[in-house]
């Protein structure tokens, strides 16, 4: 009764009760956005790479580096040679390694040249592997190996051809048009970067950028005999990731790296730069909570200040209630039951507005940003931030609901 | 039913205290239909609200069916009004977000009927003050004499044994007024005592007994035989 009571009363004030709604549901949203990207870009932090001991670059920032060779943020500042990556692959302390190349895209999707070994070394999440849904990695050169979510935006399946841009802007005029990719495997979603990358082996890569001179096309197409033809052998990489032995060589074999003669390289640990990179966040990630709980407080006590307002208009009403019977305990109820109702109904609006922007941005995230969000918004923390909102609402509806006992008298 | 003794209320700080009502002494009987006449600022209204426990007085005594009425709580107030005490108003004062059925059915929630026996008492009601077609009308779309007499309902819909009403054809045609003190005799008929504030001779003329108030205090109290 004390509910139906207070939502027909709310009812009755429709306007300024959907302005407050409105206040409420933009500052939740806002709350719930920042909580929301948060623990989605940690979760996607932590799970992008498992099980690789060192990322080795050309000497940069760390948090550089690892955004480039693991989130396809950025641009790299230079290119290893093949000889250096060769000489450093031969360590004894190394298990195997990984290369990349990066610099190419597709409609906006990156892509990554690498070697078999990434099908079998390169681990996400907890130390899990990837997984094909359909065919199988590539074998040779002009064969591409999608992502889960490029092939699901691009709507590619199995022999579609297609062909790679020079750069990595979404629109691009140097297309390496000559020469065309055969999609032979689509990978099953990681939530991590690998979805929205395209890869291909080195000897791709290397392939249409033969005849290439600063970024300019000065090449033919490549028949198969060609191909035999020419050596394809990369002159540089972008980065690589190692996989030692002994995690006992990790700080060695990162020395080694560091003070390695022939060109100027780094090595990073991928957790340790993480772990670093979150901290960076985090720093950011505060200022936007205490901004948030600003918000959130402003909105809370205009609705305070609303409900103020309106219990001047509405003396008569618990006047009427009053005189059939209503205790000021019930008046008080009321007035806090409405306070709910609102910030309740802001809920609602701020999940379902939050819905509809992770629905709509979330493909462009995705193939701009590498960072997937999910639409699964509810975890502990934002059911104890709800929860706490809902506490302060009861506090801050004191006021208006101790003023109502008083003006319940005509 | 009613019994007042050496009555004071006094409103404002001690500086400026304004003495409304002057030690009131009266007793209404059980089945009284009663009228209190007086000029704007005589102390009418703050004696009906006192008699209602919508308002505190200062000084003397009150017995409502031999219960004491002082210094209640607000709670045991609240009780009183809903167990004893049914209201009319000069603007009706009802819900406007709740319709005639809703309006009338309200009071019994405080005495935790269940809402089934709310709506069929408050349908008795409105069938009874001949809106019994009216029952799902919002407020704003009833005529003044169909507001009252759906005030009229809720007044009665717990049985009390007092109605107070304060100027309740102060806002309606002669026509409806006349309606309207019908409808007051016939719930005198069933034997409940009624005190109606009114500032018309000729409701007052209807009653059985007039008191006057002047000044804070009773001018005059006249009763008759045959009232209405």
């Amino acid at each position: 009764m004390l509910l139906k009571l207070a939502s027909r009363s709310l009812l009755s004030r429709k306007v300024n009760v959907g302005l407050t709604v409105f206040s409420i549901s933009i500052s939740i949203f806002i709350m719930l956005a920042i909580g929301h990207v948060k623990n989605e870009a940690k979760a996607s932090f932590t799970s992008v790479v498992s099980g690789v001991d060192l990322i080795v670059g050309a000497r940069t920032g760390q948090i550089n580096l690892l955004l480039y060779s693991i989130f396809r943020i950025g641009q790299p500042t230079n290119n290893i040679s093949w000889e250096s990556y060769q000489a450093l692959s031969a360590r004894k302390e190394v298990a195997w390694t990984i290369p990349i190349s990066l610099g190419d895209s597709h409609k906006g999707f990156r892509v990554l040249g690498t070697s078999s070994r990434y099908f079998s070394h390169f681990k996400y999440g907890n130390k899990r592997e990837l997984v094909f849904s359909n065919g199988e990695q590539f074998n040779r050169p002009f064969d591409v190996v999608l992502g889960a979510d490029v092939a699901r935006s691009l709507q590619y399946s199995l022999g579609d051809k297609i062909t790679l841009s020079h750069g990595v802007a979404s629109t691009s005029f140097s297309e390496h048009a000559n020469n065309p990719f055969t999609v032979v495997g689509i990978l099953k979603p990681t939530g991590t970067s690998v979805d929205q990358t395209l890869h291909v082996p080195l000897e791709g890569i290397e392939a249409i950028h033969s005849g290439w001179q600063s970024g300019v096309n000065l090449s033919q197409k490549l028949s198969s005999n060609d191909l035999d033809k020419v050596n394809l052998t990369p002159k540089t990489i972008t980065a690589f990731m190692v996989g030692l032995k002994s995690k006992m060589a990790t700080f060695t074999f990162q020395r080694q790296v560091n003070q390695f003669q022939p060109e100027a390289l780094m090595a990073i640990l991928p957790g340790v730069s993480l772990a670093e990179l979150w901290r960076m966040m985090g720093v950011i990630e505060g200022i936007l909570l205490f901004i948030s709980s600003l918000v959130l407080l402003a909105a809370l006590i205009g609705m305070s200040t609303m409900m103020l307002t309106a219990i001047r208009e509405r003396r008569k009403e618990f006047f009427v209630l009053r005189v059939i019977g209503a205790s000021p305990w019930f008046i008080m109820c009321l007035i806090q039951a409405e306070a709910i109702l609102i910030t309740l109904l802001g809920m609602c609006v701020a999940i379902l507005l939050l819905w509809t922007g992770i629905l709509f941005s979330q493909d462009l995230l995705a193939s701009h940003f590498g960072f997937f969000l999910s639409l699964n918004i509810f975890n502990r923390e934002m059911l104890m931030s709800l929860a706490l909102v809902l506490v302060i609402v009861l506090f801050v509806s004191c006021i208006p609901a101790i003023s109502s006992t008083r003006h319940a008298q005509l | 039913m009613i019994q007042l003794s050496n009555l004071h209320k006094y409103y404002g700080d001690k500086n400026r205290q304004l003495h409304v009502l002057k030690g009131i002494d009266v007793t209404i009987e059980e089945g009284e239909l009663t009228a209190i006449m007086g000029s704007s600022g005589s102390g009418k209204s703050t004696l009906l609200n006192i008699l209602g426990i919508l308002d505190h007085f200062d000084e003397g005594r009150y017995l409502l069916d031999q219960q004491e009425i002082t210094k209640l709580t607000e709670k045991q107030a609240a009780y009183f009004r809903n167990k004893f005490i049914g209201f009319v108003f000069q603007s009706f004062n009802l819900l406007s977000f709740k319709n005639a059925t809703e309006n009338v059915a309200l009071p019994l929630y405080y005495q935790k009927v269940g809402r089934r026996e709310r709506n069929k008492k408050a349908a008795e009601l409105l069938e009874m003050v001949g809106l019994g077609d009216r029952a799902e009308h919002m407020p704003n779309q009833l005529s003044g004499g169909q507001k009252q007499r759906v005030a009229i309902a809720r007044a009665l819909v717990t049985n009390p044994r007092v109605i107070l009403a304060d100027e309740p054809t102060g806002a309606l045609d002669s026509k409806t007024t006349q309606e309207i003190m019908q409808l007051f005799k016939e719930v005198h008929g069933q034997g409940k005592t009624i005190v109606i504030v009114t500032h018309e001779k000729e409701i007052a003329d209807a009653c059985e007994r007039l008191i006057v108030l002047r000044d804070g205090q009773i001018a005059n109290t006249t009763s008759k035989v045959s009232p209405l």
